[in-house]
């Protein structure tokens, strides 16, 4: 088995950890809850880095699977079922894999522009119904829902008591998904997924189901995405309709975007980064505009994402011409 | 029953007649070539084949079994491996990872178990690796291993689109002009490859348009000309046909 | 459903139809040159309205629609010269990716200079309660400004494309970019000239249709999908199929109303969009094996 490929989930956990232990020696340890959103909102992002960079197709709706996640969760533990929180989630994912399955049948014999207006309309459905319909709480969304009780003692909910175990179980359940996904890459069956990206006629006509992988990937990351749903439902103890809307779905395609596509460890470090920069505020009112900001500077400037060789030799030349000039000044 | 053919093939685009009623048997361990004039439906033809296009009507045979209704993978994992006209090489990927899909028809580790990375899997992953570098050895290619594919020289790129297709051990290669745009020495090095394939035990079906380099290796040629077969024969019987000349000469 | 409400019903859906399919004629126009779907598309009704309703306050009516004609067209020059010429890889991934960006900018640019109050310019002639029965149903004389200025918009761009010089050079543009800039044409110019043109009709567009339908800053996303909608029943590129398929749209939607609840509206031309997309893409006017001149 090649260890080295697990090398920088090792790195993960240690920064997870270390930055764990500096919150809390610092007396910061609110900080801890933003991330823990942020990782919820990760698993959507490296799911669809997945899906967009690898196998090369474009999602504009995955914000609806992540809504259909916590709003099935949200649903069923409050009024008049409150199941249970484990009960709903297997209900929840079977609910998306069902979904995602059956739309992605049609949608994914689409291609370019056809594709994302397509998944962007389906993003819009998904939103037209519940913030239409009653037993979604229409404009309000869903509140009150309880935690999600893993094992006794550990369970997913916010409140400062439960802050630092809740950042495990968020950053547990990331480090899960990068691990599969890793494996996923680097198998055979990722190679697949990226040569349909690369001529997917070709990949045909070398054997490559290339229908089937592209539906598998697209259940997959659908599924991440609803799962993200359903902790994030449980943590903050609800939901509503801005989770489901196009706006959530374009930044999730711009946060890959600005990691690079075919770059999990990029979408996973944007991701967190604008998320938690988003979830503290620091956007104010200029929170969409600086994600549309940000699609069109990376397309423009660096197609391939930021966190490329070329960026690091661009600053690299920076510091070198400005370490010259200083000298030149000398 | 012979090993591979096709019987009263059509398929129109449009009002097109692009291929027309075309039927031709392949012999195992053969070259076979189709030659016609441009335009005359080959690449059609060999999409037929390869199953990217649909027939309008007509039989498609391996071994007697029917392809024509079969998506293109299926009948990738049946032996039938192609190279394209203009090279379709899978860009993002370097020319090793490249040879390495053509091995996929030759593996089976499902998405579930690549999720996992179970023991099963990460074994037939580093088979996969030798085996392609193998194959990149015996075609001479193996310090491009890591180059990514699609940046090459074009006449490279073909040796590995030549590599990816053989990776598959198909037991029928198609060539769709292999030697285009390929210069004389590189021309005669394709030569020697389609020789040494065939010398394996596979069987060759390739569309050419240098005409010595078709007289000199194949062993039977069928000529298309508008989407019809206008004759068939050995190279010397095919140098013979009025048909043929015509065709020829009054496309000049 | 009486006679009177039947009509009354086709009335108002060819009017917001033919809205639908000016939208559409935006994005063909655009599509034939460049092959980008621009996104922002319906975010030009949104600015021409918005700009002509703040400067009707100021100007006559006519030259604060001309105003905001002037202002939208600016900003579509504005996209095309910072952004569509600057595109370091204009794949189609990315190219939806900057249109859907610059939506987005255009929307909250909006927001912060309008805030999110719904507005509407004046009627045109008459006011709300004024209408025109025609064989019992009743319509809104703008609704008739909306057919006639749509009308007239539609001819224009026909003749334009047919027998101007600027026009017959966009369409060999269009139809061999490579064959046209070696014939002298500059191709660049083309398609700033194509933002041009769908910035233009896309401000008079919802100028029109700003006393009926009001005018906020998010509803360019709607008007959006619509027209895309359309465009492709029409057949992507097709701009007699756009007609076709914008009437088709705005009638199916108004006659969905006596069905279903109203909320629900938009989902019938997304329902439309899906099943157009899934089951005939090339559109129900478009042949499946086209090669030949596209057409505006
Ligand atoms: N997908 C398609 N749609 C419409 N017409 C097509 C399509 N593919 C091929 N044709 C037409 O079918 C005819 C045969 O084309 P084909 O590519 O098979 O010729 P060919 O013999 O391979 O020619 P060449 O030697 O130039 O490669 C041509 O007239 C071509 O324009
Ligand atoms: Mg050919």
């Amino acid at each position: 088995m090649n260890i080295r490929q697990y090398i920088p989930a090792g790195i993960l956990v240690a920064v997870v950890v270390a930055f764990q232990l500096a919150v809390v020696l610092t007396g910061q340890d609110y900080l801890l809850t933003q991330l823990t959103m942020s990782a919820y909102y990760a698993l959507v992002i490296i799911g669809l880095s997945v899906l967009m960079g690898y196998a090369g197709q474009i999602s504009i709706g995955h914000a609806a699977f992540f809504a259909i996640g916590g709003y099935t969760a949200a649903v069923l533990t409050t009024g008049a079922f409150r199941l249970s929180p484990w009960l709903s989630l297997a209900v929840a994912v079977a609910i998306t894999v069902v979904i995602a399955f059956l739309i992605g049948i049609p949608i994914l014999k689409l291609k370019g522009h056809y594709l994302a207006m397509a998944t962007l309309s389906f993003g819009v459905i998904v939103y037209r119904i519940v913030l239409g319909t009653g037993v979604f709480g229409e404009a309000d969304g869903i509140s009150d829902v309880p935690g999600f009780t893993l094992l006794p003692g550990l369970t997913v909910t916010g409140g400062a008591a439960s802050r630092v175990e809740n950042y495990y179980i968020a950053w547990f359940l990331v480090t899960l998904a990068i691990i599969l996904l890793i494996n996923l890459i680097n198998s055979r069956v990722g190679r697949a997924l990226r040569s349909i990206h690369g001529s997917e006629e070709a990949a045909n006509a070398m054997g490559v189901n290339t229908a089937g992988y592209k539906l598998a990937i697209f259940v997959l990351s659908a599924v991440f995405a609803a799962v993200g749903g359903v902790f994030l439902t449980h943590y903050t103890g609800g939901i509503g309709p801005s989770e489901a809307g196009v706006m959530k779905s374009v930044r999730y395609v711009a946060i890959v975007a600005v990691g690079g596509m075919a770059n999990i460890w990029g979408a996973l470090v944007m991701g967190i980064v604008l998320n938690y920069l988003s979830l503290r505020g620091y956007f104010g009112t200029y929170d969409d505009i600086f994600f549309g900001a940000i699609l069109i500077i990376i397309m423009l400037f660096y197609p391939d994402g930021i966190l490329q060789r070329k960026t690091l030799d661009d600053l690299r030349s920076l510091a070198r011409s400005l370490v010259a000039r200083i000298r030149g000044r000398r | 029953m012979s090993f591979f053919a096709v019987e009263n093939l059509s398929r129109a685009f449009g009002g097109l007649q692009a291929v027309s009623d075309v039927s031709f048997a392949v012999r195992e361990h053969s070259i076979h070539a189709v030659i016609g004039p441009n335009g005359a439906g080959k690449t059609t033809l060999f999409n037929l084949i390869a199953g990217s296009l649909a027939p309008d009507s007509g039989a498609i045979r391996l071994n007697g079994d029917p392809l024509q209704s079969l998506p293109p993978y299926k009948i990738a994992r049946k032996g039938i491996a192609r190279t394209f006209q203009n090279v379709k090489l899978f860009r993002h990927m370097s020319v090793l990872e490249n040879v390495m899909l053509g091995r996929h028809v030759r593996s089976r580790a499902g998405f579930g178990a690549a999720l996992l990375n179970l023991p099963h899997t990460w074994r037939e992953e580093r088979s996969i690796r030798q085996r392609s570098l193998e194959i990149l050895d015996t075609l001479g290619i193996a310090d491009l291993a890591d180059a990514d594919a699609v940046s090459l020289a074009f006449g490279k790129q073909r040796i590995v689109e030549f590599a990816r297709a053989l990776a598959t051990e198909p037991t029928l290669l198609l060539l769709d002009e292999p030697a285009a745009g390929l210069n004389m020495h590189e021309t005669d090095e394709i030569a020697r490859l389609i020789a040494d394939i065939r010398a394996r035990g596979i069987t060759v079906l390739i569309i050419e348009h240098d005409m010595s380099l078709i007289m000199d290796i194949s062993d039977h040629i069928a000529v298309l000309s508008s989407g019809k077969k206008i004759a068939e024969g050995t190279p010397a019987e095919i140098q013979r046909n009025r048909d043929v000349i015509a065709v020829y000469l009054g496309e000049d | 459903m009486t006679f009177e409400h039947v009509l009354q019903y086709l009335l108002a859906g060819i009017t917001i139809g033919s809205i639908y399919a000016i939208v559409a004629i935006g994005f063909n126009i655009i599509y034939n040159t460049t092959g980008i779907i621009n996104f922002a598309q319906g975010e030009f009704l949104m600015v021409g309205a918005m700009t002509a309703v703040t400067f009707s306050r100021l100007v006559p009516l006519p030259l604060a629609i001309a105003i905001g004609i002037a202002v939208t067209v600016a900003v579509g020059v504005l996209i095309d010269f910072v952004f569509i010429r600057n595109l370091k890889k204009p794949t189609v991934l990315n190219m939806i990716i900057v249109t859907i960006g610059l939506s987005i900018i255009i929307r909250e640019v909006a927001l912060h200079v309008w805030d999110e109050k719904v507005r509407s310019l004046p009627y045109f002639t008459g006011d709300e309660i004024s209408s025109i029965n025609i064989l019992g149903a009743y319509i809104s004389p703008q609704a008739l400004w909306v057919l006639g200025i749509c009308a007239t918009m539609v001819v224009l761009l026909n003749v334009f494309f047919k027998y101007s010089v600027m026009g017959r050079s966009m369409r060999a543009c269009s139809a061999n970019p490579v064959a046209a800039r070696l014939c002298g044409i500059n191709t660049k110019n083309m398609v700033t000239m194509s933002f041009v043109l769908s910035a233009a009709i896309g401000a008079l567009a919802g100028c029109v249709m700003s006393p009926i339908t009001q005018t906020q800053y998010d509803c360019g996303t709607s008007l959006a999908i619509k027209g895309f909608t359309v465009a492709i029943l029409g057949g992507l590129g097709n701009s007699t199929g756009a007609i076709i398929g914008g009437l088709i749209v705005g009638i199916l939607e108004e006659f969905s109303i006596s069905v279903m609840p109203l909320a629900y509206k938009d989902a019938i031309a997304i329902a439309i969009l899906l099943l157009i997309m899934f089951f005939r893409p090339s559109g129900l006017f478009g042949k499946q094996e086209v090669s030949a001149l596209k057409e505006f």
